[in-house]
């Protein structure tokens, strides 16, 4: 019997109310009185010289306020960078200067050069058409080999080049993987890539900045993953507003998926203005701006090769990868290929020896960082690949290949650096064979070849290290920020509590699934425990919702608050009914003295703490409110094994996906349903990296896929009925909860499926293929059947 | 969005009157004209709205059996009420998603002929004539390139009549993000011939394709359909090359004719 509450359950999404009937609060909900709006006036060209703005025309226009420039912000510092790399040699990576508003030089088409605010956003835009700019365009920096090469145009003048940084990872073994590769009795080569992709949050970003001159305060509302890194990126390091001086809220965020944990300039430009000019101002982006102003996922080029001994073990892997910066550093842009990348490279197998090497590249496009599983879909997606095409090459069941290189026991030190805790591939990839139905396959192949179609299957694994992260390992990789989560447990007088977490839920239904494991731990019923988060002036800190961290490190660090709470109403309980502390127990809300019949129920402790008429205040204090800051000992390592099949259409190459199925490690399970639902949006999001999205820029530097008139989502008919499993349970070791995350798994285990199963469908159909870049689109599979 | 002022008569000569201005621009459904305005690519001084006016509304059969469909008629209303054009009511029924079939207008598709659209490779397959305040116009000569029309400036599409064929069938391949037509193909058999309205494909905008029209009169069976027409001329972008388009021509020619027949 599933149960009906506490871990385990999953009652239905408690904020899904509000979200599905309009109710919710969406920062472009907000108003403040007397805001003005401000629209940016962005580059049309990738790159160029600004020679002159001459804003007098604009400046008369009706309602303008006044309009920003670079030259404004001459005084203030820039968009920091929270991650510093240091490159093979020693070195640290190349960090150019990333202003509010462009300063000299327009670098990518859609870069701010200038802000006008006014009464209204018509008026604002009416404004900037006025402005009149004149540019000197110069030859943009689009491909990243070209970008590489000596005397190539420079996107920084002040830089040596348009590296960022040449990574090797692990520099020490490169000359073992060298000799292992010499050794080899077989080599599989593949070259890909990793399309761009633009994240499409259903909420576009907005910002309003407001100042209150009274107090000096500023504070800003946001669509962030992460409102108290902005205040510390943003305060510290842009505007020098200190932490007690600025106040930053992010209240309901229609959707993520990475690109809202970054600070942008608009943020910046916001909080500004609003001291600046003592009102509050606004910008809401347009979903056109969207395209051309949120930073862009993935866009990596990669040669990976895998060395295989006589007996078909794995015994090297050596991989090649150049990463697109675009035209500025983002926040976390430059740990994406590196220690979210590098370090997946062993992948769920014992391959002894590994080398990654990474070159970041600046180029005149938008700026590229995290985007869902950031790096780690990267990594899976060429190993998985590459194994995929050694089984070709060798004649070798893929399933059978990959099972003989299983890692299968832990803990497991991977030659890049990390340790796996638990896991238990053999055991999913037993479970997905199940769900996929392999025996059954040949036959729906023949059914769909008698209606003219070629039928394929892919399967492949993954692995992912998230609930990042430890903070002195990231801090020894060069994150410039901790990433522990806190919360504070705040107990009301009559028993209900409130959980102020660091964490941030725009979509992942903390609200419901937190109160699941307070109420399991105290025994009382979920709707006695409320979730706030998204405001810098409730959680004592935050490091936010990213890299599937939410319960790990949130979740853990409300289970280390409660716990505290829990201990401090043992002591009160033991008072109340003169008892030893070390004989109360805590069961279904009540706390009885082991042995007795004696028991105090869950409100009149919590009311004792409020009313301390008859309480031990020599040894404790009244109040029931316990802060705790949990910092990981390690990562976690969700894993699983997936499987597609698809149906190809000779005539045309439209790819249809027939069937995925999931089976994933993810630990303990709080809310099975969240879960699904977790799993369910990666998966279509990573076939909308297989088959359909890919933000392509020409020569130029022009975003040719701006609009979803070029821009391919995935919608539900794109997708099918998923088969998901989250059975395999190996809990983690070193967290509390025993959970290991999912909320980007589903990206990150599916592209490589949907391809082998498009190259295993063609290859049935007599196409010698090896290899389709995504999106495998109608027209590339066409061209790859056709020559 | 810049301001404009509005007006919805609800006759023709009002309407027309109402266009004379300068700068005054015809709204129908408002499916590309207000995403347009929206991104101030588009900045009429007077819009007026197509909306109002009856007679432009609705679907009936002609003297001479053809079905007639008011210039202001939604392609939700095509696609439920023109039973006696099951070609065209399908063709209908698959044009974006259904808020834009319960907006979006045969004049107005027509009036914009996007090199994409379906009802500009209904209209010529099926040697429609396109009825406006001034004239009738064949079909023949109304489609003139890429976003080009016979239509005079203020000039309003009031009617459009189908001659209705033995046999019908429209095939889309859609533009895997936009959902128009990466290329469609109208193949419309009627007693003196056969006709064969390709969108999406070619830089010169809807058209016939002679060849397989002539091979197609002669033997109505998809194995008629001659080889793929040349790549010269076709759209190549982001979703195809050219002769991916030239080759989808022919496989959708192929389609239709098996579904029609
Ligand atoms: C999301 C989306 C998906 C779409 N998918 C498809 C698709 O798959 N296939 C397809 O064919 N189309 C598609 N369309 C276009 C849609 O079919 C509309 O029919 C088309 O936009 C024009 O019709 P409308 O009535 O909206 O015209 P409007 O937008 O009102 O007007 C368009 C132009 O025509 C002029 N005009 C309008 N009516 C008349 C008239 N009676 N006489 C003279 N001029 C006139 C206007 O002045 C304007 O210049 C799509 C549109 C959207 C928004």
């Amino acid at each position: 019997m599933p149960k009906d509450h506490g871990i385990g359950a999953s009652p239905k999404r408690r904020e899904d109310i509000r979200f599905l009937s309009g109710t919710g609060n969406y920062t472009d909900d907000m108003n403040v009185n007397g805001q003005a709006y401000v629209h940016f006036l962005r580059s049309d060209v990738a790159h160029g010289r600004i020679k002159s703005i001459n804003l007098d025309a604009a400046s008369a226009m009706p309602g303008v306020v006044k309009i920003f420039t670079g030259a404004d912000f001459e005084g203030v510092g820039g968009i920091p960078c929270g991650w510093e790399i240091t490159d093979k040699h020693g070195n640290a990576m190349q960090e150019p200067a990333h202003p509010v508003l462009a300063q000299g030089k327009v670098r990518y088409v859609g870069d701010q050069i200038a802000a006008v605010v006014a009464e209204t956003l018509e008026q604002a835009r009416d404004a900037a058409e006025a402005i009149d700019v004149d540019i000197e365009e110069l030859p943009a920096v689009v491909d990243m080999a070209g970008a590489l090469v000596d005397g190539s145009t420079k996107v920084h003048d002040d830089l040596t080049s348009n590296l960022c940084y040449d990574w090797g990872f692990v520099e020490e073994n490169k000359p073992a993987v060298e000799a292992a590769f010499a050794d080899a009795a077989h080599v599989t080569t593949l070259e890909l890539r990793n399309n761009r992709l633009i994240a499409n949050p259903m909420e576009p970003r907005v910002a309003i900045g407001d100042f209150e001159r009274a107090s000096g305060n500023s504070t800003l509302f946001t669509t962030s993953q992460n409102p108290h890194v902005i205040r510390l990126l943003m305060g510290a390091f842009v505007l020098g507003i200190p932490e007690h001086k600025l106040r930053v809220v992010a209240p309901d965020v229609g959707g993520g998926f990475g690109t809202k944990i970054f600070h942008y300039a608009e943020e910046a430009f916001c909080t500004f203005a609003a001291k600046a000019l003592n009102r509050a101002v606004k910008w809401t982006s347009t979903r056109s701006e969207a395209f051309i102003s949120d930073a862009h996922g993935r866009d990596h080029v990669t040669t990976i090769q895998l060395a295989l001994d006589a007996d078909n073990n794995f015994t090297a892997v050596r991989t090649d990868t150049m990463a697109n910066m675009g035209a500025y550093l983002s926040t976390f842009a430059p740990s994406v290929p590196t220690w979210l990348h590098g370090t997946l490279m062993a992948g769920n197998y014992k391959t002894p020896l590994v080398y990654v090497n990474v070159k970041a590249v600046f180029t005149n496009t938008v700026p590229v960082d995290a985007y869902r599983g950031a790096g780690r879909p990267e990594a899976t997606y060429q190993l998985e690949r590459v194994i995929d095409k050694a089984a070709l090459e060798l004649g070798l069941d893929p399933i059978a290949l990959r099972r003989q290189n299983f890692i299968t026991e832990f803990p497991y030190a991977t030659p890049v650096a990390v340790e796996y805790d638990t896991g238990d591939y053999h055991a999913t990839m037993d479970v997905l064979e199940k769900m996929a139905d392999l025996s059954g396959f040949e036959a729906r192949r023949k059914a769909s070849e008698a209606r003219g179609m070629l039928r394929g299957i892919g399967i492949n694994c993954y692995i992912e290290a998230c609930g990042i992260a430890p903070s002195n390992l990231v801090g020894q990789l060069g994150a410039r920020a901790g990433l522990y989560e806190s919360a504070t447990v705040r107990v009301n007088a009559t028993g209900g509590l409130v959980v102020m977490t660091g964490s941030h839920s725009h979509g992942q239904g903390h609200e419901t699934a937190f109160p699941q494991v307070i109420a399991e731990m105290i025994g009382i019923d979920e709707s006695m425990v409320e979730i706030e988060h998204g405001d810098t002036d409730k959680a004592p800190m935050g490091m936010g919702t990213y890299g599937s961290r939410s319960l790990a490190v949130g979740g853990s660090a409300m289970v280390r608050a409660t716990e505290k709470i829990i201990a401090k109403t043992k002591k009160i309980a033991a008072h109340l009914m003169e008892a030893a502390e070390a004989d109360i127990e805590l069961k279904d809300g009540t706390f009885s003295v082991a042995g007795t019949d004696k028991s105090v129920a869950w409100g009149d402790v919590t009311l004792a703490a409020y009313v301390p008429h008859n309480y031990p205040l020599e040894d404790i204090e009244p109040g029931l409110e316990e802060t705790a800051f949990y910092d990981p000992a390690n990562f976690t390592y969700p894993s699983g094994a997936y499987a597609c099949e698809v149906e190809v259409d000779p005539d045309t190459g439209k790819v249809t996906i027939e069937a995925f199925n999931a089976a994933d490690d993810f630990g303990n399970v709080v809310n099975p349903m969240i879960v699904d639902g977790q799993v369910h949006g990666g998966i279509g999001q990573g076939i909308g990296q297989a088959l359909l999205e890919n933000a392509a820029y020409d020569e130029n530097g022009q975003l040719l896929s701006a609009s979803y008139m070029d821009y391919a989502m995935p919608r539900a008919s794109d997708l099918p009925f998923y088969g998901v499993d989250h059975s395999c349970q190996t809990p983690c070791t070193h967290n509390p909860l025993g959970v290991k995350g999912c909320g980007e798994a589903g990206a990150i285990g599916s592209p490589p499926a949907v391809v082998n199963a498009v190259v295993n469908a063609l290859r049935s159909g007599g196409h010698d293929i090896h290899h389709i870049d995504m999106p495998v689109s109608p027209s590339r599979v066409w061209q790859a059947m056709n020559g | 969005m810049y301001n404009f002022e509005f007006e919805k008569p609800s006759s023709i000569a009002d309407a027309v009157a109402a266009l004379g201005d300068e700068e005054a621009t015809a709204l129908s459904g408002g499916q590309t004209l207000l995403p347009t305005m929206k991104q101030r690519l588009a900045s009429p001084t007077k819009v007026v709205s197509l909306l109002g006016i009856s007679e432009m509304q609705g679907i009936c059969t002609g003297d001479d059996g053809a079905l007639c469909i008011g210039g202001a008629t939604s392609h939700a209303d095509v696609a439920a009420g023109a039973s006696a054009y099951p070609g065209l009511a399908a063709l209908a029924g698959g044009i974006g998603d259904p808020a834009v079939r319960a907006r979006g207008t045969v004049g107005g598709s027509l009036a914009n002929n996007d090199p994409a659209a379906c009802y500009p490779a209904g209209a010529l397959a099926s040697g429609a004539t396109i009825v406006t305040n001034a004239r009738e116009i064949a079909a023949d000569d109304y489609f003139q390139g890429m976003f080009t029309t016979a239509l005079d400036e203020s000039e309003i599409i009031t009617e459009v009549r189908f001659p209705v064929p033995q046999a019908s069938n429209y095939q889309k391949f859609e533009q895997p993000a936009s959902r128009f037509a990466l290329v469609g193909v109208f193949v419309a058999k009627y007693a003196d011939g056969v006709r064969v309205a390709v969108t999406g494909a070619s830089e010169e905008g809807v058209h016939r394709w002679t060849a397989a029209e002539e091979a197609l009169s002669a033997n109505f069976s998809a194995d008629a359909v001659p080889a793929a027409p040349g790549a010269d001329g076709m759209i190549a972008d982001l979703h195809g090359t050219a002769a991916y388009r030239a080759h989808l021509v022919a496989v959708l020619t192929k389609r239709a004719v098996a579904a029609a027949s």
